[in-house]
């Protein structure tokens, strides 16, 4: 199953490679890893999304906690939380696909950031399944370029991350 | 007023106790040596490899609850310590490793005698550092002692380049330290606690399995104590070989791939098992699947939560320190009336003495060559039970393992995780410098004590009067055992030719050298070897080529499915 890990880290040079040194030597997944510094500049807060059975994540969240710089370990799919990731797409913009696929765009909630003759760059947000959802939507071979910053999550309601 | 980082460290050093730093210089290291040098608080121990160094230091510790401290210098000193930072970590010691590193506006040039030390070591490591400014040095070295001495401990590194040492700051060593990303359980939870006292008074098959968190945390006591009031059978790992007493009746040997058949099957069979400070090792459980099918409930004590459930699920988990949990358990039962129930558990014993009846340790006793079983009971006999035995890794370790009774933790030092062959002498070194008037044996194999060979020069140097009963069988005798059982005895590079003359190797180091031959000679040459009090004694025992280590559990069988020693 899909799981989302939301980690508090303390911001320090080596931090982020203790833990994915912890996937790659323990053989776990990571679908996405995301990281930037907190309202609190001296810590990090990560998102990674991996899978596994219950067990697999179970041991995935102990052994983050037992990392030394690693501050607090959410698995946010434990509860309601908010998924987003953003993602950048060039795609062919001409003739007739042009009006097309500033209609699709449209459809998902994107905006277009820039703009050529031959090409749109389409700026979207939503979760991971919606963002593939408009790349399974559009022909394959307009498709330039993508870029994606892997899923950011957060608790819903009063479900607070912090020290 | 303003000290080096040189200085700050060795004063850093001094404010937490210790006596002995086992190192080799370098380039790198040169600025702390030259404050070394200076003092005599701190004794250094110049090892022969820094391999060495590291086991020293990690003996040090094991025989002696203090931190080990090792020092080595940038690049190839780091990679050869390597070894010896990834032993101490796979069976949880406490070390401080000092590592040089080239100057901080070097580092990532592909200077001389760079190696990304951090990097390299993260693995194998609780945790490292880099000191990047000479102001942090002090409470980096506090962390580290911190770290490494607390919740499941570990060893931890601390890489100061070479204008870090040198450089000027003032000094204040803080008295605490507290990291807000750090906060180990160390407290079992009450309830659970209650919990599995409960389970246990209710058992009719109880077993309790204990390991090397029992040894780490100073528990045997409290461990014997609850053992005996509930009169339950235990076991112990490799590891947690002495934190119960091996002639206690209640003691049925040590379990897993050669532990005891009794053992073993107390294991699978028991509908209660308490399991602390151990961690379900594949060596000890054998197959999962098989240990699995029979239905037992399992309570679980251990520092570290991931060890919990890791490999096998358990029913009631109780995070903290062993020897809390413990003295609370005891406190439990005997502020309460209830006792287990006598008849289920007479019969259990019944059960369990039937299972010893098979004598599995068996050997020929009548043989006419060495047995090396027989070399370890007479060293058992002759030092009472009451020497530091190191061992290397192979057939001699279990040997050393199953036919030395420990009655005493900290006694029996061996690497059980990494299976580092090698550990065996420079362990002892670090045992002796602890133990400076214990006798203290290193059993050890031909092809084992080739790794480290070159500490016997350290040994005459710091005058260690250590014991060297090589088990000299001409061949790397595990690997052998396995070819011979499951590859059709084609014995693959495992056979030893061209070996050294052991007793002159010995003599060329200054030490005296003794080989023995007959089974009637095994008892007097060990007694004339520890009559030598002030000498390093180097026994090569021509011992019985043959030999195999029985029981054994086939990787992948089941525990119960063991090969036992043929009729003899
Ligand atoms: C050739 C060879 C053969 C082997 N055969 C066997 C065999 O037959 N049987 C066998 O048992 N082993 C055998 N081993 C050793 C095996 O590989 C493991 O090293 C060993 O079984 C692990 O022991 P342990 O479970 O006691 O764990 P350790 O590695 O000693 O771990 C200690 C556990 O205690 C916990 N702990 C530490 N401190 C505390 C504390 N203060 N409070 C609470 N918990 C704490 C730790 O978190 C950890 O989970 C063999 C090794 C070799 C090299
Ligand atoms: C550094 C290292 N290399 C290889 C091994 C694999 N290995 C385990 S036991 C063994 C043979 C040990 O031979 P010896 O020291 O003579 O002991 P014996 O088994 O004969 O008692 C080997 C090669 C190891 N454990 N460590
Ligand atoms: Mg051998």
């Amino acid at each position: 199953m899909r799981h989302i890990l939301s980690i508090l880290v303390e911001n320090e040079a080596g931090a982020l490679s203790r833990i994915s040194g912890l996937f790659s030597a323990r053989g776990y997944n990571i679908e996405s890893l995301t990281v930037a510094p907190t309202e609190d500049p001296t810590m990090s807060r990560m998102t990674i999304v991996t899978s596994g059975s219950d067990d697999v994540v179970e041991q995935i969240t102990k052994q983050l906690n037992k990392l030394v710089e690693v501050v607090k370990v959410v698995d946010l799919t434990e509860g309601n939380h908010i998924e987003r990731e953003l993602m950048l797409v060039k795609v062919r913009a001409a003739g007739k696909d042009r009006d097309e696929m500033k209609r699709l765009a449209d459809i998902f909630r994107g905006r277009i950031l820039d703009v050529t003759d031959k090409s749109y760059t389409i700026e979207l947000t939503g979760t991971g399944s919606k963002l593939d959802a408009f790349l399974q939507a559009i022909e394959p071979g307009v498709i330039l370029e993508t870029v994606r910053t892997g899923a950011s999550g957060i608790g819903r309601g009063e479900r607070i991350l912090r020290i | 007023m303003q000290l080096t980082g040189a200085e700050i460290l060795i004063r850093c050093l001094q404010e937490e106790g210790v006596d002995y730093v086992f190192g080799y210089p370098g380039g790198a290291v040169l600025n702390i040596y030259d404050e070394l040098f200076k003092q005599n608080k701190v004794k250094h121990v110049l090892v022969r490899h820094e391999q060495g160094a590291l086991h020293a230091a990690d003996g040090y510790s094991r025989s002696s609850q203090k931190v080990g401290v090792a020092l080595v210098t940038s690049g190839p000193g780091v990679t050869n310590a390597v070894t010896g930072i990834a032993t101490a970590y796979m069976d949880s010691i406490p070390m401080v490793v000092i590592t040089g590193q080239v100057p901080t506006n070097a580092i990532g040039q592909d200077a001389f005698q760079e190696c990304d030390t951090v990097g390299i070591t993260r693995p194998c490591v609780k945790h490292n550092f880099l000191v990047k400014d000479v102001r942090d040095l002090a409470v980096t070295v506090k962390k580290a002692f911190y770290l490494a001495t607390t919740g499941r401990p570990g060893p931890v590194l601390v890489d100061i380049p070479k204008d870090v040492s040198q450089a000027l700051a003032e000094y204040s060593y803080p008295k605490t330290v507290t990291l807000r990303s750090y906060n180990p359980v160390t407290k079992g939870h009450a309830g659970q606690i209650k919990k599995a006292v409960q389970l246990l008074l209710e058992a009719k098959r109880p077993m309790v399995y204990t390991g090397g968190g029992v040894v780490l945390n100073d528990a045997a006591e409290s461990l014997t104590r609850l053992v005996r009031l509930l009169g339950f059978p235990c076991t112990n790992t490799l590891m947690g070989l002495g934190g119960f007493p091996a002639t206690d009746p209640q003691f049925t040997g040590m379990l897993g791939m050669h532990g005891t058949y009794e053992s073993n099957m107390a294991m699978q069979n028991c509908d209660v098992l308490l399991a602390v400070g151990a961690r379900f090792d594949d060596r000890v459980i054998g197959n999962p699947a098989h240990f699995y099918r029979a239905d037992r409930k399992i309570i679980h004590i251990d520092i570290d939560p991931s060890s919990i459930s890791k490999r096998v699920k358990v029913d009631v988990p109780i995070v903290g320190y062993v020897r809390d949990v413990l003295d609370e358990m005891v406190k439990i039962v005997e502020s309460s009336p209830a006792r287990p129930d006598a008849a289920p558990l007479k019969s259990w014993w019944a059960q369990i003495k039937e299972w010893q009846r098979k004598d599995c340790l068996r050997y020929d006793r009548d043989s006419k060559l060495i047995k090396p079983q027989l070399v370890v009971e007479k060293l058992y006999e002759i030092t009472g039970g009451d020497a530091f035995i190191t061992s290397d890794v192979g057939q001699h370790q279990m040997w050393a393992a199953q036919y030395y009774k420990f009655d005493k933790p900290r006694r029996w030092i061996n690497s059980g995780g990494l299976g580092t062959m090698g550990f065996g002498l420079p362990a002892a070194m670090g045992v002796q410098l602890a133990n400076p008037h214990a006798p203290v044996v290193c059993v050890t194999g031909e092809a084992s004590i080739q790794m480290c060979i070159q500490e016997l020069s350290t040994c005459k140097q710091y005058h260690l009067p250590i014991k060297v009963v090589n088990l000299n069988n001409r061949y790397m005798g595990m690997v052998r055992q396995w070819q011979e059982f499951f590859y059709g005895n084609r014995y693959a590079e495992s056979y030893m030719d061209a070996l050294p003359d052991f007793v002159k190797l010995a003599e060329a180091y200054g030490h005296v050298g003794m080989k023995i031959e007959k089974p009637g000679d095994v008892e007097g040459a060990l007694r004339e070897a520890f009559a030598q009090k002030e000498r390093l004694v180097f026994l090569d025992f021509i011992t019985d080529q043959t030999e195999n280590v029985f029981p054994m559990v086939p990787g992948g069988k089941g525990l119960t499915e063991m090969i036992l020693a043929e009729e003899l």
